[in-house]
């Protein structure tokens, strides 16, 4: 692990420029004001019942993120230079999994290994040969990208089924508002509040061919117990459209309609908070009961646009990540813009020989996990933790990937004993409909226990206010 | 609006009213136990209020004899109670969670706010000192639950629909307090008011919180149990008499039939219900039975709470 790039201070103590006002506001606030702007903040948050459900806890506990204050600050030249490599990334995505659905040119050049795709339970097979409107699959994507210098930003991921995490992008800028007036007048900073019309736009912009001017949209939740539920509440209202359960919503000659206290309503698309296997019990999983019996039918002859489209989570995953690099090159002509984090493939002989031996210093992941689940982090990890993961990794290789463990940046965060710097990533929200679309911030999220590099919500991350200034 | 959506939020306001009655109830009860005849009175009195709360089966599931403790704690705090005021605010909230998007945000924040308080609260710490007070905050949260639903939703069919939750399961309420009791507000012979008469048809005025008003409103220091009777079955000007809760019922019916254009059968059904009320006369009613009447109110109240599902496609 190099040296740590700190978000807010130079090497040489100078403060780095988007942070020159944010510097001298850390440092004259005093511990008192914090707990109150702390106290303040999660009463607002809890009011509204902005909290998670974890998976696994004693019954169904609702929780808080932990919400620092102080915010992850772009410039606008830095923030430019990045959206230019997130949407060459995001395009090349949505090309690629156009190609795997139709003609595979990829394989064909021998770019990809095809069993990779084939054979991956990622791969849907029902997508082939089907068109959506505008040829977009990834309709939505959350890219998590870290960094570790200046210049240097790595994407560590993805996200191209159903990436959440934007009600916290919107909330902590509201909560930010509210507490630090004055900050805002300091500064410009680039506003996130029309993300939910953003994302209206980009929904109507893929609705079916005759769906009309006014095309009927609704989210599609598996209800108040998932643990994503406050967020699908909230776009949903924010965007001002039904939120639906699978109950609420049936096929009826060759259309899909939501059961209203009046007639039925014609709906032409779906934004679904609902994983592939669960959409459908006629096409994907039988036993399913959150689904729409019928649905995948309608998508597959244009009646209705499901959003984000079945079969994106191949673009995702984990195996594949290492090919991306390869995937921008082949469907743009362009070199990437966006670096890849070097991986190990440890269903690699060679690979898996290095990575066995370099336990200690490599992050290991599940191949399909998700939410920071299942992984090893070596540095970090007791003798004992690594040598259960070693047999586990024996066992299945071909289940895992490896990669350096990344000196992400930190960022100044309030803790226990003060401002201290604590590891961030940060996942900016990608629309794809008429044109790419992206959101100036996204969700930084912070790792709040001192060294920790583990940055999810369901490992004890927090998340800050993401700020990108104008010039 | 989504059928689903229109039941949650009928089924919202039923929840919260149903806290709120449960904490009446045993705040009477609670009374009761404390007077100085209650000893051997006391059980009789828990288990009337059981009755009176649906609760007899699901209490002697778990427990043998009745005990105060037993009783509040079940009443109050038991999961395995879903007419507990705990199982009431946590089914009011997750209704209202999954139509977070059809509600304020100052109805959203009680609903919310009730539980996330509510469930700090031990169990344990609830003792007697400690109870009346509890008891008044619940009552308080469901009022303040319905005064944000007053100022600030908008006349429409979300509003409408949680109105009908409200005073159908009001309704209910009145009705069977009124049929627990109502061996003791018929007419007898013997009727000249014994201690323990008067003291049950306070109660009953107590569990509405209308013993105040029935003074005021007869302008009678004693309470006669044609009066009361009438009171919680006929006046229009008491807010918890079965003719107040059909005004308003009727009232939310129509709003629907405006909002949608559109007269269904089930408006009619209750406008029926509510003539009948207006029409009654307590005379009448005691010939031919109160208990009688009541039990047929109960029932035209449920029929009246399906067709509104039926009509409006709740799931």
């Amino acid at each position: 692990m190099g040296s740590i790039f700190n978000e807010m201070l130079n090497p040489d103590g100078s403060v780095r420029g988007p942070y020159a006002q944010i510097h001298g506001w850390v440092g004259s606030l005093g511990k008192d004001n914090v707990e109150r702007a702390l106290k303040e903040a999660e009463s607002i948050f809890r009011r509204l019942g902005i909290t998670f459900a974890v998976y696994g806890a004693e019954e169904a506990s609702e929780r808080l993120i932990p919400f620092d204050i102080i915010p992850r600050v772009f410039a606008a030249s830095e923030w430019r230079r990045l959206t230019i490599g997130i949407e060459q990334r995001v395009r090349a995505l949505n090309a690629f999994l156009h190609d795997i659905y139709h003609r595979q040119e990829i394989l064909r050049a021998g770019r990809i290994p095809k069993d990779l795709i084939l054979q991956n339970s990622a791969f849907v097979p029902q997508m082939v040969g089907l068109n959506p409107p505008r040829g977009v699959y990834a309709h939505i994507i959350g890219v998590d990208i870290v960094r570790v210098s200046e210049t240097e930003f790595y994407v560590l991921e993805d996200n191209c089924r159903t990436p959440s995490g934007v009600s916290y992008m919107l909330e902590d800028r509201e909560a930010m508002m509210f507490l630090f007036p004055d900050l805002f007048k300091q500064h410009r900073v680039a506003p996130v509040e029309n993300y939910p019309a953003m994302l209206r736009q980009t929904l109507e912009s893929v609705a079916p061919q005759g769906a009309g001017s006014e095309p009927t949209i609704v989210l599609l939740t598996p209800g108040i117990h998932n643990s994503a539920f406050f967020e699908h509440a909230f776009l949903a209202d924010e965007m001002g459209v039904e939120l639906c359960e699978g109950s609420d919503l049936f096929v009826d000659n060759g259309y899909l309609y939501m059961r209203t206290t009046q007639e039925p309503k014609r709906v032409d698309v779906v934004y679904r908070r609902i994983d592939d296997d669960f959409l459908d019990p006629l096409t994907f999983r039988p036993e399913s009961a959150l689904g729409v019996p019928g649905l995948f039918d309608l998508y597959r002859a244009g009646r209705v646009t499901l959003v984000n489209a079945p079969g994106t989570g191949i673009a995702d995953d984990k195996a594949i990540y290492t090919y991306i690099p390869d995937v921008v090159e082949f469907y743009t002509g362009e070199k990437p813009l966006l670096r890849n984090v070097p991986t190990w493939r440890c269903n690699d002989p060679k690979d898996l020989a290095y990575v066995l031996a370099h336990l200690a210093e490599l992050v290991v992941k599940e191949v399909h996990g998700s939410g920071g689940y299942g992984m090893l982090v070596g540095p970090t990890s007791t003798k004992k933790e690594i040598e259960d993961f070693r047999a586990r990794l024996k066992a299945n290789p071909k289940n895992y990937i490896a990669q350096p463990t990344l000196a992400l940046s930190a960022s100044p965060t309030f803790t226990e004993a003060g401002v201290a710097p604590r590891h961030i990533d940060l996942r900016p929200f990608v629309l794809t409909g008429d044109r790419v679309r992206i959101t100036p911030g996204g969700l930084t999220r912070v790792a709040l226990k001192n060294g920790s590099l583990v940055v999810n919500s369901s490992q004890g991350g927090g998340t800050k206010d993401t700020w990108v200034l104008e010039d | 609006m989504l059928g689903r959506t229109a039941s949650s939020l009928f089924w919202m306001s039923r929840y919260v009213e149903r806290a709120e009655n449960m904490a009446r109830l045993l705040e009477v009860g609670y009374r009761i136990s404390l007077m100085p005849r209650a000893i051997e009175g006391h059980r009789d009195e828990w288990r009337s209020t059981l009755t009176t709360a649906a609760c007899e089966a699901s209490y002697f599931a778990k427990h043998k004899d009745i005990t105060t403790t037993e009783i509040i704690h079940h009443l109050l705090f038991d999961d395995d109670n879903p007419s507990s005021v705990r199982s009431c605010l946590k089914t009011a909230r997750n209704n209202g969670r999954a139509v977070r998007t059809a509600l304020t945000r100052d109805v959203w924040e009680v609903l919310n706010g009730t539980w996330n308080e509510f469930v700090l609260v031990r169990p344990e710490s609830i003792t007697s000192e400690r109870l009346p007070g509890f008891l008044d905050w619940i009552e308080q949260r469901a009022m303040l639950f319905r005064g944000a639903l007053l100022g600030t939703m908008l006349r429409h069919d979300t509003y409408f629909f949680s109105q009908l939750g409200t005073f159908i399961e009001r309704a209910d309420n009145t009705a069977r307090i009124l049929d627990v009791k109502y061996y003791i507000l018929l007419p007898k012979p013997s009727d000249v008011g014994s201690d323990v008469d008067i003291q049950q048809w306070a109660t009953v005025l107590r569990s509405v919180s209308a013993h105040r008003a029935y003074r005021w409103f007869y302008r009678d220091s004693t309470y006669r149990p044609w009066l009361v009777a009438e009171f919680l079955i006929l006046r229009e000007e008491m807010p918890r008499s079965l003719t107040f809760c059909y005004q308003w019922i009727t009232r939310a019916l129509d709003g629907l039939g405006e909002v949608y254009k559109q007269r269904y059968a089930c408006q009619d059904e209750a406008v029926d219900i509510y003539g009948r009320l207006k029409l009654g006369n307590m005379e009448d009613i005691f010939q031919s039975g109160l208990h009688e009447f009541l039990q047929d109110f109960m029932l035209s109240n449920n029929q009246l709470a399906a067709d509104v599902g039926q009509t409006y496609n709740f799931p």
